[in-house]
């Protein structure tokens, strides 16, 4: 059944009113059908009485009014699915533009999904492993994790990202992996950066790539995570893929929301931003996850830009609140010249513990970890002090401390874009970067490690 | 009464508007202001929340994709109110008390609408044993029986509130809870069956005879909550943290460890994984007082983030009140609520949608009032019976995310004027990996002063005093360490020194706690006294020992400080003869460090 209506009364911004409609529902998909043949979606944003408020998804740019037809199509805005989309570049409305035939649906999906009951989650606890040292070692992610970037303008977070979407894989052998990469607002020559290095390495063949360009109108933005979540979504649960979901910027998704809450006139809350954005970005990234007895997940890393480097900016700042830790990109170590430049010291990856050791990655991984973080944390301290009072100042062991964490900075965290290391490789250049300690100073690592891989080492 | 289950009255009005959870019907001048409605032939649920002459505005508790005007909307005559009775413990609902785990089962990984499946289980058969006497004479929250629920509570039944009559027959044995149990004599003649399901609103605080200001701690085996800021049975706490700060691992452990009959954990607005890593967890974990599993005594309340809003604003409600029912019974309950800044949230969002006039931040002018409500349920009391010989508890702790950590917003200073214990989580301790995060010199305990008493009596004489040093030379190492960032630490004197030796030792030693780590995560309130009068007596004697000429150098190297460091991975059963060794062996240390100094002048 389609219900055509000529009565479009108003357009402001991304919002436009119907009026006398009947049998409208909330959130239903509409096409806006110019004189011309050419059409436009958008959806029931509120429905009062006979008049339907529209949020369109694309730009109102040259829409007529007078003549154009509002079409109701009693349901959700919905995404076409099928095995095929691996190795496609998406528009951020999911319709392909890289040249290649149209996808035949095996599925069509609403693009909101519903809640995971969380009765029937599964706790996420099998290692990923990006072969970036930073993010292995010492903030490992699971599968199912939702763990962003926190970067801020003029930061490599492209790089890391690509990086992160080539070299990913999760252990085993009969496991599919898959990345669904969802780019929102970014410029042009970013996409090409992130096409081209899709292509080069050849890790477009196992992608999905939905992209939103700067130049897109905003308010599509709004709908293109959720085209990529969708088809990751199927990917996982229906195909048993384990799917990597990388979502780049937040910011300008946020921004977006912003603008749909302005036009609407809503209260803002802080810095002009939604109440309910936390519960919108929480939509999204609740999606994430893992589900008792279907073999596929759904890992996210969203990367956000701080506005001023600033962590407690609403888009952050509730993005952390949802999310299960944070990788933080460095200004300094990036101006240091540092490949990738994570800051590994407030980077937390909250699922860590139930993804590393034995079985999983190598028993001696915890251990290493607390030692290299403490042992980092205690040369970063040692060269602050010799800033202030000298060299000199500083006793024999913060000296060891000091070397150590210029060290571990230039071999263990500054690998390099195209250095993909396995875990083993990660571990046993953390034992190397620890055997400049006397052993005694090596508090959090059990005698028995220390026997098996440090004296390896040594001989 | 909530017992009104007639079905009888119910009407229906028309959806005129949709907007997101709110929905306006008209046709809605016989509902009542909160009365639960369905809505649409999909009978999702809602819950009045304003009228204007038959135009009802509805805040619905589903996502409300595909419903539009002219879809029917039907009253219930009846407000949001959940069902008490055996058959809540060890569960996981959502927060309008749908069972979660039988959804699951019935309808597969998602959470689909309009399911409808009872709160308690129907089926499940109990063993009812009777406690009351024929022909008593009984009235509201007197106890007629008893049912085991879990191996760790002992589920008494009680007359409804607002019934009376004299006993008349009383059932022993198997019983499901809707068959009847017992039947009662009216005033009026007539005679009433009752079975073991009770309704009562939500919204409704459950009646009482009397509130007492609470005197006795809730012990929480967790060293910086348990020493330096206790929470009593029957007190108010909040924990605000910014992200990152560990709110939820500390809320974890409070779950875990308290030692409260019935834990309430209510999950509003946070993340679906949290909750699942509880429903794993706990079934796992032993309970020390009861040596069963801690799933046992617990009972989950999940609204995750991406559930819909308006429920998170009712999940609240339903904890409390289940939290309610069970004081009643003379159980000390803990409700843990995490986070009650997604519920102001919601509270917002629905503000928002009705058109309300904003107070501080977008937030409705009501926030306060609402949080204080909330907060002002807990209490320790005498539970409602005919003969007051019961008394219950309920300690309300709620976790505040301040946006970018900043308290200056309005839930935390809401929340700040109501709540008794105030336990700040810091930024910059969590960076520093000191855990719990708890920020001594922020933090504070209205209860400080009754509880100290309690410890004095019944953990150490000594406790008192050893907290107030503690306090005092935390207080002065803040002071200390300015001067040390200003002119480095040669400008200060010995005793100085040493004092920042001992605090060291009192963050490292005692105030950080891994909850990770087996036998630290819980620590008996002895333990606890004994480590810090460790530390505090290894202080007083190394001022005396300065005093006597002994080198600073010499004291801060001493060879027993590292038996001190490890005391809180000493178990509990080894601990007492730990204890001993150690301050023996700190003696013979001091006076053989003070011989050598007599030594050297000889």
């Amino acid at each position: 059944m389609r219900r055509e209506y000529k009565t479009i009364r108003e357009v402001v911004g991304p919002l436009m009113l119907v009026e006398g409609v009947s049998d409208v529902k909330y959130d239903e998909l509409v096409e806006i059908e110019q004189a011309d043949g050419e059409i436009r979606l958008g959806k029931v944003l509120e429905i009062n009485k006979d008049k339907a408020l529209v949020q369109l998804f694309e730009s109102s740019h040259g829409l007529k009014i007078s003549t154009a037809k509002a079409r109701f199509r009693g349901h959700g805005a919905q995404l076409s699915v099928s095995r095929d989309m691996l190795g496609r570049i998406f528009d951020g409305m999911g319709n392909p533009i890289d040249g290649g035939p149209e996808i035949i649906p095996e599925k069509k999906m609403d693009i909101n999904g519903t809640p995971i009951n969380p009765a029937a989650r599964d706790f996420p606890a099998e290692f990923i492993q990006t072969g970036i040292s930073a993010i292995d070692g010492l903030n490992t992610l699971v599968r199912g994790q939702k763990l962003p970037i926190f970067s801020g303008s003029g930061l490599p977070h492209a790089q890391v990202a690509t990086q992160i979407a080539r070299q990913s894989k999760v252990l085993g052998d009969d496991e599919t992996f898959a990345v669904v990469f969802v780019a929102i607002g970014i410029t042009f020559e970013e996409a090409d950066f992130f096409i081209s290095d899709f292509k080069r390495t050849g890790a477009i063949d196992r992608a999905v790539l939905f992209i939103n360009l700067a130049d897109d109108p905003a308010v599509e933005r709004i709908s293109t995570p959720r085209m990529g979540i969708t088809c990751a979504e199927y990917l996982a649960y229906e195909l048993g893929m384990q799917v990597l979901v990388i979502m780049t910027d937040i910011t300008n998704y946020a921004e977006a929301l912003r603008e749909v809450s302005a036009a609407r006139r809503e209260i803002p809350g802080r810095r002009g931003y939604p109440g309910y954005l936390y519960t919108d970005l929480a939509s999204m990234y609740e999606r994430a996850g893992k589900i008792k007895g279907n073999k596929g997940s759904i890992t996210q890393i969203p990367i956000l830009s701080m506005p001023e480097d600033d962590i407690t900016h609403p888009i952050p700042d509730l993005t952390g609140y949802i999310t299960e830790g944070q990788i933080i990109l460095s200004r300094e170590l990036n101006r240091k010249g540092l490949t990738p430049p994570i800051n590994v010291l407030p980077s937390l990856s909250r699922l860590k513990d139930k993804g590393i050791g034995a079985g999983r990655t190598r028993e001696d991984h915890s251990d290493t970890m607390n030692q290299l973080f403490a042992a980092y944390a205690r040369g970063k301290e040692a060269k602050e002090l010799a800033v202030i009072l000298g060299d000199a100042a500083l006793s024999e062991t913060d000296k060891v401390y000091a070397e150590f964490s210029d060290r571990f900075e230039e071999l263990y965290v500054s690998q390099g874009y195209e250095t993909n290391r396995s875990i083993e490789e990660t571990l046993d250049l953390g034992w190397e970067l620890l055997s400049i300690f006397p052993e005694n100073e090596l508090k959090r690592v059990r005698q028995e490690f220390i026997d098996k891989y440090l004296k390896e080492k040594s001989d | 009464m909530a017992e009104k289950l007639t079905n009888e009255k119910i009407s229906t009005g028309t959806i005129v508007k949709v907007a997101g959870p709110l929905i306006t019907a008209s046709g809605m001048g016989e509902s009542q202001m909160y009365d639960v409605v369905r809505v649409s032939d999909k009978h999702l649920v809602g819950e009045i929340i304003e009228l204007r002459g038959d135009v009802a505005s509805v805040q619905v508790y589903e996502d409300t994709s595909g419903i539009g005007p002219g879809e029917p909307v039907f009253t219930t005559g009846e407000p949001l109110s959940v069902e008490l009775g055996p058959g809540i413990m060890g569960m996981i609902f959502d927060g309008i008390q749908r069972p979660l785990s039988s959804i699951y089962e019935i309808e597969g990984d998602r959470i689909s609408r309009g399911v409808e499946v009872p709160s308690l289980d129907r089926k499940k058969v109990w063993n009812f044993n009777p406690t009351a006497k024929i022909g008593d004479l009984l009235s509201g929250g007197d106890i007629i029986g008893t049912v085991e629920e879990t191996p760790a509570v002992i589920h008494k039944i009680m007359v409804p509130i607002g019934e009376e009559g004299v006993l008349e027959w009383l059932h022993s044995g198997e019983a499901t809870v809707e068959q009847p149990i017992a039947r009662i004599i009216l005033p009026d003649g007539s005679k009433k069956e009752l079975n073991m399901i009770q309704k009562w609103p939500v919204r409704k605080g459950r009646p009482y005879i009397e509130k007492f200001a609470p005197d006795e701690p809730m012990l929480t085996g967790q060293r910086s909550i348990d020493a330096l800021f206790p929470i009593a049975k029957g007190g108010v706490g909040a924990i605000p943290g910014p992200f990152g700060s560990g709110k939820t691992v500390v809320q974890q452990q409070l779950a875990k460890w308290a030692d409260a009959d019935i834990v309430v954990y209510i999950g509003c607005g946070e993340r679906g994984n949290e909750m699942t890593d509880v429903l794993m967890e706990f079934p796992e974990l032993k309970d020390p007082r009861t040596g069963t599993s801690l799933m046992n005594r617990t009972v989950l309340i999940a609204n995750t983030s991406d559930m819909p809003v308006a429920a998170r604003e009712a999940s609240i409600y339903t904890g409390i009140t289940i939290a309610e029912y069970f004081r009643d019974m003379g159980y000390k309950v803990t409700v843990l609520a995490d986070s009650t800044s997604r519920w102001a949230e919601a509270l917002r969002e629905m503000s928002g949608r009705l058109e309300e006039m904003p107070g501080e931040e977008g937030y409705p002018a009501y926030l306060s009032s609402r949080i204080s409500e909330f907060y002002e349920r807990a209490g320790y009391v005498k539970c409602l019976s005919s003969n007051g010989d019961r008394m219950g508890a309920i300690s309300a702790i709620g976790a505040v995310s301040p946006p970018g950590g900043d308290t200056s917003e309005p839930v935390s200073q809401a929340t700040l004027r109501i709540v008794k214990v105030f336990w700040g989580l810091s930024y910059s301790l969590a960076h520093a990996r000191h855990f719990p995060a708890i920020d001594w010199l922020q933090s504070y305990s209205l209860y400080k002063d009754t509880l100290f008493k309690w410890f004095d009596q019944n953990v150490d004489s000594d406790w008192s005093r050893l907290v107030r040093t503690t306090m005092s030379i935390l207080q002065e190492e803040s002071e200390l360490e300015e001067i040390v960032r200003l002119v480095g630490i040669d400008a200060l004197g010995r005793n100085e020194r040493l004092l920042l030796e001992c605090a060291r030792s009192l963050r490292e030693d005692f105030l950080q706690q891994n909850a990770y780590n087996e036998v630290d995560t819980y620590n008996s309130s002895n333990k606890q006294a004994k480590m810090l009068k460790t530390i505090i007596t290894w202080y007083e004697k190394a001022k005396a020992a300065l005093d006597a000429d002994v080198a600073f150098s010499r004291i801060s190297e001493m060879s027993i400080r590292e038996p001190i460091a490890r005391m809180k991975f000493v178990p509990e059963d080894e601990f007492d003869a730990s204890y001993n060794r150690i301050m023996e062996e700190m003696d013979e240390e001091f006076i053989s460090m003070r011989n050598e100094g007599e030594e050297a002048y000889a």
